[in-house]
């Protein structure tokens, strides 16, 4: 957000104050963070490269976390695959964020017509499981990154849009904002002054939330083989790609499902409350 | 004075049941026009012709040819521009006219009535398998908050909360049927194949639900009038029935709809990795499959299952919560 780094002096609107439980989540959030991006500079192996020859290797100083059924490198894929997940999860959080915040903000503050019919396009996007419609846009474009950045992001800004409303109805006929408004402050003042320090740690909260089921619904796409498309390396589909050779290679079965439990876990934390 | 009150109970449990009513039936609506529309939309946008492809799907590859394709193209109305086309699509699901799967030949709803049976029967016993383990481990865990069985079904109910249904699925089918052997690991029939599926929801479904009942529980035992309960002389376990259970149920029930949501999607993930006959398998294999005729049917029934579900909550915190039904 631009609003963060204006001068005036509000210690809020740069992170509010986390909880210990939220700092651990942020620790292990950051940890994976460096686990992904760090890999490819000291281990540069081709997550797609195949080596038939060394299939379902166990791990070795070569393969630190061992090879696939066609012999790829799992260091490799499992670094990418967190790189994909997070990538689409934070892409599509800023993305259904923005909009969420600003049509909330908008019809909580004007109401009338207005806030009707943004309320009624935000029931619409509700009225299907989000997984569904994402499903279906996934079905009109197969195997297109895009599709399911689409269908993600348009689930997650409901909620930002709801919750932002509902705060912003509140705090619109707070005295204090009264008394701004009265000063004779524009409205963009009054949204960086009054709302944001209010609404900023409840949109840590969704963004976290919206980050852990974004991630999560890409692996069930995955698993269930309508999401990406084999070779990427992505988790769900590296589960279902790995799940008939469990029995020979538990070790390589576990690093997707493991990196996507620290993932979510890491996010749920992170998110701070309890599911209300 | 109670004959009174009796004859009008009736009415006013009814109060307010109209507009709940017609707000879902609108969200009904609102479901098919958007699977409608979508479907439409993927008809539209899938490459090659439409009618040859459809006609190869219906009557084998062999045996397509340019009148085949033609019979198609005027049947399913694909000559005509965009606007008729969408308003004929959208006229013939108000018709309930779903058309033939393209993969089987069958009706629509003909697959789709078979697939709804199991899959309501898959969601039903994973609802109730997850109220009989959630809510009574909440309850128990907020009656003494910070406790030890407070903090181990936390912990536990974090664990899952961040591992996905299928990944649980899979740590159960290693548990039980690889490693121990009890039950089977996919498949339909027998009893035993609907255990682990069942199960593999209602975990998920019962890591919510007992935190809610947990802290729905914890504030009703600090509350004012659970204090007074205890104050006049009811033992902790009449207390618990009488004031306890009705206010804490209400937040368990409200918050099964939005569960709903996560049974949904779980059933599409859940039945295709247990191979379970269902309309979330049939979902996954129509959209593999390009089937649309099929692909709107399941999109449609689950859907409108969502709805359902959500009415029976809604009518059931209608009858929980007195104070709703004034509003």
């Amino acid at each position: 957000m631009k609003q963060v780094t204006l001068s005036a002096p509000r210690r809020q609107l740069s992170l509010p104050a986390l909880s210990q439980r939220q700092w651990v989540g942020a620790l292990l959030l950051a940890l994976l963070l460096a686990f992904a991006w760090l890999v490819p500079l000291w281990h540069s192996a081709d997550p797609a490269r195949q080596q038939l020859v060394r299939i379902l290797e166990l791990p070795s100083l070569a393969t630190p976390l061992g090879t696939d059924h066609l012999g790829r490198d799992l260091l490799a894929r499992t670094a990418a695959a967190i790189r994909l997940s997070l990538g689409m999860a934070l892409l599509s959080v800023v993305t259904a964020a923005v909009p969420g915040l600003l049509f909330g903000v908008i019809a909580g503050w004007r109401g009338g017509w207005l806030d009707r019919i943004l309320g009624s396009v935000a029931d619409a996007c509700l009225a299907l499981p989000g997984l569904l419609l994402v499903l279906l846009l996934v079905a009109i474009a197969p195997g297109n990154f895009w599709a399911l950045y689409v269908g993600i992001s348009l689930v997650l800004w409901i909620e930002y849009f709801r919750v932002v409303r509902a705060r912003t109805r509140v705090l619109v006929t707070s005295p204090q904002l009264e008394a701004s408004r009265l000063l004779g402050f524009g409205p963009l003042y009054l949204f960086r002054r009054h709302l944001w320090p209010e609404l900023a740690p409840q949109v840590l909260t969704l963004a976290a939330f919206g980050a852990a089921s974004a991630i999560l619904a890409m692996a069930a796409l995955g698993f269930v083989s309508v999401g990406l498309r084999p070779p990427t390396a992505e988790l769900g589909l590296m589960m279902i790609e790995l799940l008939p050779y469990y029995h020979e290679a538990p070790w390589a079965m576990a690093q997707p499902i493991l990196a996507l439990f620290i993932l979510v876990f890491s996010l749920n934390l992170l998110a701070g409350k309890d599911p209300r | 004075m109670t004959s009174l009150t009796l004859s009008r109970a009736p009415s006013r449990w009814r109060s307010g049941l109209r507009g709940l009513l017609l707000q879902r039936l609108f969200q009904a609506g609102l479901v098919a026009w958007m699977v409608g529309t979508l479907t439409f939309v993927l008809t539209r946008t899938l490459p090659g012709d439409m009618a040859y492809r459809i006609a190869a799907g219906r009557y084998g590859h062999d045996m397509v040819d340019s009148a085949a394709a033609e019979a198609v193209r005027a049947e399913l109305a694909l000559d005509q521009p965009a606007l008729g086309a969408y308003l004929g699509w959208l006229w013939d699901l108000l018709q309930l006219d779903l058309g033939r799967s393209l993969v089987s030949g069958e009706p629509v709803i003909h697959e789709l009535w078979h697939q709804l049976g199991h899959s309501l029967g898959l969601a039903v016993m994973a609802v109730l398998l997850s109220l009989l383990i959630g809510p009574p481990l909440g309850l128990l865990a907020g009656r003494k908050p910070a406790g030890l069985l407070d903090r181990g079904s936390e912990l536990a109910a974090s664990v899952l909360r961040a591992l996905p249904p299928f990944a649980v699925g899979l740590l159960l089918i290693m548990l039980f049927s690889v490693a121990l052997g009890w039950l089977p690991a996919a498949g339909h029939g027998r009893f035993a194949h609907s255990v682990l599926p069942a199960l593999t929801l209602a975990l998920a479904l019962a890591a919510v639900s007992s935190r809610v009942a947990r802290n729905a529980m914890a504030e009703v035992s600090q509350s004012a009038y659970y204090a007074f309960s205890h104050t006049k002389g009811l033992g902790a376990r009449l207390s618990f029935l009488r004031h306890g259970l009705r206010n804490a149920a209400l937040p368990v029930v409200a918050y099964l709809g939005v569960q709903f949501v996560y049974l949904i999607e779980g059933v599409v993930v859940v039945e295709t990795l247990f191979a379970w006959p269902g309309i979330g398998h049939a979902l996954v294999h129509a959209i593999v499959a390009r089937d649309v005729p099929m692909i709107q049917g399941t999109a449609l029934v689950m859907g409108l299952m969502f709805v359902a579900l959500n009415t029976v909550v809604d009518l059931i915190c209608h009858w929980l919560d007195p104070r709703r039904r004034e509003a």
